[in-house]
């Protein structure tokens, strides 16, 4: 039934583009057409994202060239394992936060500003993901970025506009960074082609320009995923933006501009070395734990969320530092779940905030009993993000460990367990003063959130109870593994991409 | 050689105004100064000595031709960068409406 063509890779980019187009073309005569456009949109793009798993189960790597021109001369776009995973990963959260935002959105000024932006970022988050080019990457970054930054200042108070401006500025610099770190990558190997790329690699060899390369690219990457010694803009701009938005920014942006380029770029384009696979190694638990100590003090439930992104995506990179199958296995599995239970936690956020306007936890207190829906699913996400069994977390943190105690890393893998620990004391804390606690009387007559928020929030409650079932043997094979297959092929990338065009 | 030098200096002036400057306006000038340190160095790389321009034309033979690729890909950063700027100065202006101040160490809400 399904047409074996790399015709569907583009799809990712140009849907969410013609959407955000015809958004600010005629969103402004209905009223309810930015929600149409926006849901329809996203959900598209889910159901393109699902079937080019299907696609690359079957027909193994795909490449589109833009143009009709062939690799290495055109820009490619491909689809391989680790971009099927990472597409259904962003675009499942996406669709999700698009629901949500059809009731939450309401308190803003304009959805259809909102809807505009939301799609060029995730129009730049797909093209990130899915393209083939160094410098295409470095334009669709900027696109996710760019659009992220008018996103984080969209509500235009004091604190959103310092909060974005910082983020941009800090941004701003490390995308400069990464576009010298391409200028250099172009001066050494004369292509951009990343399987080119990979090819010049393998036949001058890795020349000291790799190294200059190599630190310029985590410095800018790592600003973008918010590795700990670049994280400090992380903390400020999530909590600001509105929470459908930060439920993306530290769901899947985080993810996919920083931990899936760095992937991306170390194993299959310029081939991972032991150095940086010990600076993978050290960033992520040096970010696992700061990021955990520094969570546990916030009083701002989304303050405190913010930094147990930051201490959850070192958890991935800790596990795909670890080159070993089972450690890029419990680094991708993490990646996808923290995605699922963060973006859950910023979408409870986001409803109590709604109901009750206030986002400091002394101030709130018993609130599950008014808000039944909102406090069951940040139960289920609380114990995710935590790791206790049998949620999705438990298992992707189970395997870190153990992948880390496998490969002898036993320093690596007390801190992951320590940090496991502490993440399940702040957010006992969170569950404790925010909804378990008596019922503070000025909360007596609030009400549990519209049906969209309540539906969003109960589906990715739902892939949290049952993360798990990914790592089941049929499932497992056609959509984890094939990712880890990916990164541990490495550079082989480049002769597989030139035989699928 | 020293034009390279000249870069890296243009370079490093543009993250000094960043690091070092409080005012907003003169942060988005030092971005401003970095992205156009970047784009030189892009068009740099592309030089050949004594090379000439791009053009291709059936009567003359192409030899030491520059490369054309970094012109157009520096372009599209030129662009890329307007877009940034016009939103970091955009940002700028509704900081001050709201602090009523360009001074960085006076907005500062945000912490903990």
């Amino acid at each position: 039934m399904i047409p074996v063509s790399a015709d569907i890779i583009p799809l990712f980019v140009a849907v969410p583009l013609a959407g955000a187009f015809l958004n600010s073309l005629i969103g402004k005569k209905v009223k309810w057409l930015p929600d149409v456009i926006g849901n329809l949109t996203t959900l598209a793009v889910l159901v393109l994202s699902v079937i080019s798993v299907r696609l690359v189960t079957e027909y193994g790597t795909l490449v589109y060239s833009v143009g009709g021109w062939k690799p290495p001369v055109g820009i490619g776009m491909v689809l391989d394992g680790l971009t099927a995973f990472m597409l259904v990963t962003v675009n499942l959260v996406a669709f999700f936060v698009a629901v949500f935002s059809v009731n939450y959105m309401e308190k803003y000024t304009s959805k259809q500003k909102f809807y505009t932006l939301f799609l060029l970022m995730l129009a730049g988050m797909n093209g990130v993901i899915a393209t083939g080019d160094m410098f295409n990457l470095f334009v669709f970054l900027e696109i996710a970025s760019v659009a992220s930054y008018a996103l984080v200042a969209f509500g235009t108070e004091k604190h959103e506009l310092e909060a974005a401006f910082k983020y941009a500025v800090m941004s701003t610099v490390g995308s400069l960074f990464v576009l010298l770190g391409i200028v250099l990558l172009y001066s050494y190997t004369s292509t951009l082609n990343m399987a080119d790329m990979a090819r010049v690699f393998a036949q001058k060899g890795t020349g000291d320009i790799t190294l200059m390369v190599s630190v310029l690219f985590i410095m800018g990457f790592g600003l973008k995923a918010a590795l700990v010694p670049f994280h400090a803009w992380l903390p400020d701009a999530h909590p600001s933006a509105p929470a459908p938005i930060s439920a993306m920014l530290s769901g899947v942006l985080i993810k996919s501009l920083g931990i899936y380029v760095l992937c991306r770029i170390f194993y299959s384009v310029i081939g991972i070395t032991p150095a940086v696979a010990s600076i993978f190694l050290f960033l992520g638990a040096l970010s696992m734990v700061i990021g955990v100590f520094l969570a546990i003090g916030q009083w701002d439930l989304k303050r405190l969320l913010a930094y147990h992104s930051i201490s959850q995506i070192g958890y991935v990179v800790l596990g795909i530092g670890l080159g070993t199958p089972l450690g890029i296995l419990g680094g991708l599995f993490h990646l996808f779940n923290h995605s699922m239970f963060k973006s859950l936690l910023f979408l409870n956020s986001g409803a109590v905030e709604y109901s009750t306007g206030t986002r400091d936890l002394q101030k709130m207190g018993g609130l599950a009993k008014r808000m039944p829906v909102t406090g069951a699913t940040n139960f289920v996400a609380s114990m995710s993000i935590a790791g206790i069994p049998p949620f999705n977390g438990f298992w992707s943190k189970l395997i870190i460990i153990i992948a880390a105690v496998q490969a002898g890393r036993y320093g690596y893998a007390f801190w992951a367990v320590l940090a496991s620990l502490l993440t399940l004391a702040s957010f006992m804390k969170v569950m404790k003063y925010g909804f378990f606690d008596r019922l503070k009387e000025r909360w007596g007559r609030i009400e549990e959130v519209p049906f969209f928020m309540k539906l969003s929030m109960v589906a990715l409650a739902l892939i949290c109870i049952f993360g798990g079932v990914l790592l089941l043997g049929g499932i497992n094979q056609v959509f984890l593994d094939r990712a880890t297959a990916v990164l541990l092929r490495g550079t082989q990338y480049a002769a597989i991409v030139f035989k699928g065009s | 050689m020293i034009v390279y030098l000249l870069t890296l200096v243009l370079f490093s002036l543009g993250i000094y105004c960043v690091v070092r400057k409080r005012n907003v306006i003169k942060l988005i000038v030092g971005i401003m100064i970095m992205e156009y340190a970047v784009n030189l160095f892009f068009i740099l790389v592309a030089y050949r000595m004594k090379g000439r321009a791009p053009i291709f034309s059936p009567d003359a033979e192409i030899v030491n031709m520059v490369d054309p690729l970094p012109q157009a890909l520096v372009l599209t950063a030129i662009v890329i960068g307007l877009a940034t700027t016009a939103l970091l100065v955009g940002i700028a202006m509704k900081i001050y409406e709201k602090y009523h101040t360009f001074d960085i160490t006076k907005i500062r809400e945000l912490r903990g």
